[in-house]
């Protein structure tokens, strides 16, 4: 039997839109930026769909903003090498430290969450700066370890609260703000890291990702650049945790839930780790998910997790670059070509060609 | 006073000691952070509990089909999920992460979360001990924990399969030239964490209740005690745990029980600012550490 292969080759629209020469034509353009344009466009109006699906789906889509944000953090600390298994770490320090502010001192929203967010990600950095020595999966077992230590402390020693929370806090003037400031972030968050992650900044994290020890040699400082990645991680994570925080109008110990760490971490392995974009992809088909199978208790936790497995094991390049494999290139049937043995000489190469 | 203290710390530091052994052992002699640990001792408390109270079988019985069918966990998990990933960091965290959580909230979906999930003592009653009572089954957690760190010691050190295992830790390229089969240790080191998980879940379970949440408190255990003590070693793992038991034992005498936990974070980041390859941890301090 003639043996067959599958071929991929590029479709001509790609080959012509990865220049300037995109310009050249309208049909062009649209295959260069109308999937992005789409998805951005989409974004943008999906607040003034309310009537037509309703505000519980309204606070789904502000809830999945929120993962969107945290998955988004996770990425990027995945590309520099420190897989994170606790993202409720952010959410729960950004949550808490905006609570606190507007409890203790009555400051607006405006400025507790600003604070917050930058305030919230130093804390977290300096909370993970000792673990950075080390490679992979201490920093994940660090990461997971925290969120269920401070609950336990905040349980056992009744700061921030204890098990009541802090409640009655004020909230952002309306909702639509909100969903619009939520937007905003993860559309900023996105791109901006996607950007950065492609610098030559960006270089030095994947490289330290790849094989740290050729980085250490090209004398950087990896703690610098560690310390930097968590610090820019944190952000986008402590601002989700501050956004849901005024939403809910409370924080307590939820907010370092398991729910806040699984479902960013299992967003991004399905949408694509390291595409940044594929995460906030990956936070919009798991968290309407969610919703749907809240009615089943934690057996929506198991059923992530086993999503979380099969992305991991199964399809570890994920949704986006599955995606965008088939928008840019097609596949076809081919016959294997029987491959001859060569001398070394070059002869038959030469023959080859001129056949 | 001072005696209680010692004994008690005594048992806190064997319950620890047990606690991590089977992550530990697995991650030094495999490099696999295998985080379903938790989920397996958890499978092996309420495995036992269901044989022993819906099946009705014998308490020994119970407790040798929990341990076997455990190891055949540990091994499946190595075949099914972890050889397809295994060398790239974040996909073995996460997946071994997924699996754990998976098991931890089945179980919690189940409803076993109730007051009647506990497991009988082997042996009922207690005695003295210097003036302080303590009941048999803390007198079995400290003799079977000995007995397992010396078997291991000995299985480590003196069997071919022991050093097989530990070779392949050590150093794979030699390893593989001497014959030794990566897959096949990695598959054992695997069964003999699952059968220890087990081994922990049916002694240290019958002193309290068995509950999901267990399944992420142990992680947090097994990772403070690997951390401190390095992990190449099991000395430094024995007196790893002595340190983290007597430390415990201290803080909840003199600053209150509710810090006990934080013992673990605070000795976890001290050891990483002061000597990150933990006490007695000296070859994978650079190849692990950078």
């Amino acid at each position: 039997m003639q043996p067959y292969r599958k071929e991929r080759l590029d479709r001509g629209a790609k080959v012509r839109t990865e220049d300037i020469y995109a310009l050249a034509s309208l049909r062009d353009l649209v295959y260069a930026l109308g999937p992005r344009a789409l998805a951005v466009i989409a974004l943008l109006i999906a607040p003034f769909l309310e009537p037509l699906i309703g505000v519980y789906w309204m606070k789904v889509l502000l809830i999945t903003l929120v993962v969107s944000l945290l998955a988004v953090s996770w990425d990027v600390l995945a590309v520099a090498g420190l897989p994170s298994l606790g993202q409720a770490l952010f959410f729960g320090v950004g949550g808490y430290m905006t609570g606190y502010l507007n409890h203790q001192f009555g400051w607006p929203p405006g400025v507790c969450i600003p604070i917050a967010t930058v305030a919230g990600a130093a804390l977290c950095t300096a909370l993970l700066t000792p673990v950075l020595r080390l490679r992979g999966i201490y920093f994940g077992l660090i990461t997971l370890a925290l969120p269920l230590v401070f609950s336990r402390l905040i349980e056992a020693t009744k700061i921030l609260g204890g098990t009541e929370g802090l409640s009655g806090l004020d909230p952002l003037p309306n909702f639509t703000l909100e969903l619009y400031l939520g937007i905003a972030a993860v559309l900023f968050f996105a791109f901006a890291y996607r950007r950065l992650i492609e610098s030559d900044y960006g270089m030095v994290l994947q490289g330290i990702n790849a094989n740290d020890r050729v980085v250490l040699a090209s004398g950087i400082s990896l703690t610098k650049f560690k310390v930097e990645a968590v610090f820019l991680a944190a952000l986008p994570g402590t601002l989700g945790g501050a956004l849901l925080t005024h939403h809910y109008q409370f924080v307590g110990m939820p907010a370092f839930a398991m729910e806040y760490s699984l479902l960013p971490l299992a967003s991004a392995v399905v949408g694509g780790t390291g595409t940044l974009v594929g995460p906030v992809l990956g936070a919009f088909i798991l968290t309407p998910l969610s919703e749907v199978l809240r009615s089943f208790g934690t057996l929506r936790m198991v059923v992530y997790a086993i999503i979380l497995v099969v992305f991991a094991v199964g399809v570890p390049e994920g949704l986006l670059r599955f995606l965008q494999r088939k928008y840019h290139q097609f596949q076809r049937v081919v016959p294997v070509e029987e491959v001859a043995w060569s001398d070394g000489s070059g002869a038959d190469l030469a023959d080859r060609r001129t056949a | 006073m001072i005696e209680s203290a010692l004994i008690y710390g005594l048992v806190n530091s064997l319950v620890i000691l047990l606690t991590a052994l089977g992550f530990s052992l697995v991650f030094g002699l495999s490099g696999i952070a295998n985080l379903a640990h938790g989920g397996l001792y958890i499978i092996a408390g309420y495995l036992t509990w269901i044989l022993l109270k819906r099946l009705d079988l014998p308490l020994v019985v119970s407790i040798v089909l929990a341990i076997l069918v455990v190891a055949t966990c540990g091994a499946l998990l190595y075949r099914g999920v972890i050889r397809p990933i295994k060398g790239t960091t974040w996909s073995e965290v996460v997946s071994t992460y997924g699996i754990l959580v998976c098991i931890v909230e089945f179980f919690r979906w189940r409803g076993f979360i109730t007051y009647e999930f506990s497991l009988p003592p082997f042996l009922k009653g207690g005695i003295e001990i210097l003036g302080v009572s303590l009941d048999y089954q803390r007198l079995c957690v400290v003799i079977i924990g000995a007995l397992l760190l010396l078997a291991l010691f000995l299985f480590s050190h003196h069997m071919r399969l022991g050093l097989a295992l530990r070779a392949m830790a050590q150093d794979e390229l030699t390893a593989l030239s001497v014959g030794i089969e990566p897959n096949w240790t990695a598959t054992v080191s695997m069964a003999l964490g699952g059968a220890l998980a087990a081994i922990a879940a049916v002694t240290l379970l019958p002193m309290g209740l068995i509950t999901v949440n267990l399944g992420y408190d142990i992680l947090v255990i097994a990772l403070a005690v690997s951390v401190l003590g390095g992990l190449e070693s099991l000395v430094g793992l024995a007196l790893a745990s002595l340190l983290l038991g007597y430390a415990q034992i201290l803080v909840s005498t003199f600053v209150g029980s509710h810090w006990m936990e934080i013992v673990y974070l605070v000795a976890i980041i001290g050891v990483l600012i002061f000597k990150p390859s933990g006490i007695l941890g000296k070859f994978k301090e650079l190849e692990e550490r950078v």
